[in-house]
């Protein structure tokens, strides 16, 4: 009964939230900073108390270490079915932690309509938990659009505008919705493909995760369908022809928005690879292998190019989330259980680092009112804390021993080397252009001659304290990986068995 | 054939609401009373729903040659019903409650009746078996439309937007009712079933042909599919808002039940070039529709060119014809109807009581949110559901349509429906955080602050009530859907 409510609480507490705006300012804040704590709280006693050494697999498809399941809409065959691995407990974790943050760091941003707000950050975390949790593929889409509506109002009415355009936060808004929007339709045709298929091969009417995958499917029909959901999850990782909405997404919303965007949503979309597109169309998904990868290639040097040359530093950290996702792209398609592994570690990690950094940044415009770097310079002075930790993501940002990202990337890379040697001598070089982008943005802001020599406000315990938490959370992660591995191995020997077995007759065609 | 207590029975929702026109035009002519006769309509309307479940027998019943009971007629009936009976309490807080200063200046107690005698007449269209049943349903449909429209004739608008109705409705009927004497003198039979059957035999010749085309053009202009859909924004714009709503639901509501009729039971519709033109109407009115939406600064506006775009959604399902098409077909009528109500109806509560134009100017609706919260989450979930959003009832509409698209193969309009929602959904988005923005200076309408206390604002609570409700759990409706199928006869 606890899955149900991961997804509620934080449903509940958002509703809460808005009830209590007209009595109190603060109250809102608080219930949403004790909503997400509670469902941290949650996701650690469901990881020390559970056992999550088993997983789906071809030959068990149906096991699950936390199971919850109620009819729904029976015309269909589908049900309100949820379930917990390893996989989704790490991503349930992660949103747990980033939806802490993303409260704390509104704090004192959010001054206009707190409990409104409040209302929307929590309904969007409790659709995100929904996602990480859902086994019936129509209860999978309902959170997966769901989600976007409260996205939409944070971003369209909380966000910055640029000062040429007072309204570009309104469409890239509803850019961003648009484009999830209709590559979700796209995805949602595709799973009614699925079902129709498995309908008239056996007759059941089901959106049931573990009976689709037995569906028997024609190998042009598998690969049309893999698609369908491939640009679902490719707009929304995002994959790069699909990436336009990112930046300004990222440019114009508020701080926690951004948190949650490159934290949570788009972890979303690997974790649906993951779950989703390898198992039920494994065929499809290793014809499809090289092209992801190709894809995932482009991403990391195209989105690392455009970071180097951005002005905006919102924009930049957003850009190199595209970077970093080609990497945990690569991971997911090079087919060995050590890089599936690594980009997992890879996805928590970034989710960190660049929650992490957006904090910054946010923090940085309500000192200066401006997120370009051009007029930035020197804050090293100007600052106490924020600069040095500032260069300390950067640094985890490209990869440097240590840190999360540091094992997430070294392990991606080494998992898939023998399946695709050139691809990841490939991918390495992008590593080094992520040490040039990274420095270059420390460079900018915070060395050089200084603008002025008026001091700025320093850091109080709160952000402080968020920033603390992230470093410390990232340096144990890059340090003692181990039980991150742990967890999430049943789950990704089983993917890898799903594709393995449609690997081997190509392996040995070669 | 001979009538007895059976067939009496079978039609109760009709007689009744007959009845209540003929109580309702006396009580005017006895004493003008704008509470009684809204009182008596609506009870009038709630008693012939009522009437459904008794007139509903197991077995498929034909009163006459012309109309044919069966669960399909009931369950469009009951649609019918309730939109009409929202569209009368929507009037009601409309017009004003007492003649005086405030509210509308003209009389008030014959829109009661327009309205009734219009519903009166989709409830023959929905169970039309015949042509004869068909032309008599919708001219008793449209008929009185034309005097609800131009109802507020002092305003320029309101005439204008009657007028063209008018005329372009009489043209419509006109192609119809030669469409319907060429495929007569061909098939020689006025009956649904039997056009089929003969044409089946004969083959389609040119002229029946012809006539499937003239025909399909007259419904095309009742429905406003592209590029019958000229007069739509004009008359949704002028008529009154609790009229426009019946327009969009209701009328709407009716015509496509019989369409869909028509469809199943006389084949020689379906299939050959006819099917791609309905194909390629499909597809320009959902492109069409909304492109033509994406620009409008007038709510109203704006709703007339979101529901062309939303008969285009349908007239997929109707192509595809076979397996879920019935059946989503009313879900998506039903959850349509629900969505288009609630959304007028907030036009209307802004609107009330009546001051000479309606609060549609999307402008006016600047930071609602802050002044009048419940009332704009009415119109959000609206807004969402036209947009299919999960979580309310639209999404179940779409699901289900996009299923049927993907049954029966149609990738193109599949291809056109997707494209159709993804530029819907940006003036739906529109009007969503125009509701949330900070509140300008200027105000010139609101509603009143207690409207939630009223009969109009109650209804339109329980309209969100129920289309959040069947977006999380549909059940319910899909069942009543289900048994509501076409009887093959």
């Amino acid at each position: 009964m606890i899955l149900p409510w991961l997804i509620l609480i934080p449903f509940i507490g958002g509703l809460l939230c808005w009830l209590v705006e007209r009595f109190d300012q603060t109250l809102p804040r608080w219930i949403a900073l004790f909503t997400m704590a509670l469902l941290f709280g949650l996701g650690l006693w469901l990881w020390g108390s559970g056992d999550y050494s088993f997983a789906p697999r071809p030959d068990a498809a149906a096991s699950w270490p936390l199971e919850f399941k109620h009819a729904w809409i029976e015309r269909f065959g589908i049900n309100l079915h949820l379930a917990l691995d390893g996989l989704s407990l790490l991503m349930v974790l992660l949103t747990g932690v980033l939806g802490v943050l993303s409260v704390l760091c509104s704090w004192k941003e959010i001054q206009r309509h707190v409990g409104f707000f409040h209302l929307n950050l929590m309904w969007i975390l409790g659709g995100v938990v929904g996602v990480f949790l859902a086994l019936d593929l129509f209860l999978f889409f309902f959170f997966w659009e769901m989600m976007l509506v409260p996205m939409y109002f944070l971003i369209a009415l909380w966000g910055h505008s640029s000062n040429e355009n007072k309204r570009s936060r309104i469409n890239a808004a509803t850019k961003f919705f648009i484009y999830t929007q209709a590559s979700g339709l796209i995805m949602l045709v595709a799973i009614l493909g699925l079902v129709l298929v498995n309908y008239s091969n056996t007759g059941v009417l089901t959106f049931d995760y573990a009976l689709l995958l037995k569906a028997q499917l024609d190998p042009a029909i598998e690969y049309l369908l893999m698609l369908g959901f491939f640009i679902a999850f490719a707009v929304k990782f995002p994959i790069v022809p699909l990436h336009a909405w990112l930046p300004d997404a990222h440019a114009q919303a508020p701080t926690a928005g951004s948190v949650d965007l490159a934290g949570i949503l788009l972890k979303t979309a690997a974790y649906g690879m993951i779950r989703f597109a390898l198992p039920l169309f494994p065929n499809a998904s290793v014809e499809f292998a090289p092209i992801a990868m190709a894809l995932g290639l482009i991403g990391i040097f195209y989105g690392a190019l455009l970071s180097f040359a951005q002005s905006d530093i919102k924009r930049l950290v957003a850009y190199s989330s595209i970077s970093h996702m080609g990497f945990v792209l690569i991971g997911i398609y090079s087919g060995s259980e050590l890089a599936l592994q690594g980009a997992v570690v890879l996805m928590i990690a970034h989710g960190l680092s660049a929650a992490a950094l957006f904090i910054l940044c946010g923090q940085l415009y309500e000192r200066l009112h401006t997120r370009d770097l051009r007029e930035m310079g020197g804050l090293w002075s100007r600052l106490p804390w924020l600069p040095a930790l500032s260069l300390f993501f950067a640094a985890a940002s490209l990869g440097l021993p240590g840190t999360g990202n540091f094992v997430g990337e070294f392990v991606v890379l080494f998992g898939a080397f023998a399946q695709a040697p050139w691809v990841v001598v490939m991918a390495t070089f992008g590593v080094v252009l992520a040490s040039i982008y990274s420095l270059a943005m420390v460079h900018r802001a915070h060395f050089g001659p200084a603008r002025s020599d008026a001091a700025l406000a320093g850091m109080d315990a709160r952000e402080v304290g968020m920033i603390l938490l992230l470093a410390a959370l990232l340096v144990l992660l890059g340090v003692y990986p181990q039980p991150v591995f742990d967890t999430s191995l049943a789950t990704m020997n089983g993917v890898q068995q799903w594709i393995g077995s449609a690997l081997s007759p190509l392996v040995s065609a070669r | 054939m001979e009538f007895t207590a059976q067939h009496f029975i079978a039609l109760l929702p009709l007689l009744i609401v007959s009845a209540t026109l003929v109580v309702v035009m006396l009580a005017i002519a006895w004493r003008r009373n704008h509470g009684l006769s809204f009182v008596l309509s609506a009870a009038g309307l709630v008693l012939a729903l009522l009437s459904i479940p008794v007139a509903h027998q197991p077995l498929a019943l034909q009163v006459t040659t012309l109309l044919q009971l069966d669960s399909f007629a009931y369950f469009y009936m009951a649609l019918i019903l309730l939109a009409t009976l929202a569209c009368v309490t929507l009037a009601h807080a409309y017009l004003g409650e007492k003649p005086g200063a405030e509210g509308f200046p003209g009389n008030r107690e014959e829109l009661y009746l327009l309205m009734l005698l219009s519903a009166a007449g989709g409830l023959v269209l929905v169970c039309a078996r015949h042509l004869a049943g068909l032309f008599i349903g919708l001219e008793l449909l449209s008929v009185p439309v034309y005097g609800l429209v131009a109802y507020a004739f002092f305003n320029r608008r309101s005439l204008e937007a009657g007028i063209k109705y008018m005329v372009l409705s009489a043209a419509g009927s006109a192609f119809l009712l030669f469409g319907m004497a060429l495929m007569y003198a061909e098939s020689g039979s006025l009956v649904f079933v039997e056009i089929g059957t003969s044409l089946a035999a004969q083959g389609a010749s040119p002229l029946v042909q012809a006539g499937i085309g003239l025909m399909l053009i007259g419904l095309g202009f009742k429905l406003s599919l592209v590029p019958f859909h000229l007069w739509t924004p004009d008359v949704y714009e002028g008529a009154p808002a609790p009229v426009s709503a019946f327009l969009a639901t209701a009328s709407k509501v009716a015509v496509f039940a019989v369409l869909l009729r028509l469809y199943q039971l006389s084949p020689a519709t379906s299939g050959g070039w006819l099917n791609d033109a309905l194909g390629l109407i499909a597809i320009a009115s959902i492109l069409g529709g909304n492109l033509l939406a994406l620009n409008q600064s007038n709510l109203k506006r704006l709703l007339g060119y979101s529901s062309i775009a939303h008969f285009g959604y349908l007239l997929v399902a109707l192509i595809a014809s076979d397996g879920l098409a019935v059946e989503a077909i009313g879900v998506y009528l039903a959850t349509y109807v629900l969505t288009s109500l609630g959304a007028f109806g907030v036009i209307t509560l802004m609107s009330s009581p009546f001051q000479g134009r309606d609060a549609d100017a999307l402008y006016e609706y600047r930071g609602l949110f802050w002044r009048r919260p419940y009332l704009t989450a009415v119109l959000t979930v609206m807004m969402l559901s036209l947009a299919g959003i999960p979580l309310t009832a639209g999404f179940i509409g779409k699901f289900y349509v996009v299923a049927t698209g993907v049954e029966s193969r149609q990738w193109w309009l599949i291809g056109a429906l997707i494209a159709g929602s993804a530029i819907g959904l940006y003036y739906y988005l529109r009007v969503m955080v125009t509701l949330f923005l900070v509140e300008p200076g200027l105000r010139r309408h609101d509603a009143p602050f207690d409207w939630g206390q009223r009969a109009g604002g109650v209804m339109l609570l329980a309209i969100a009530l129920l289309a959040f409700f069947l977006g999380v759990y549909p059940q319910p409706l899909l069942e009543l859907v289900q048994q509501a199928g076409l009887a093959a006869l």
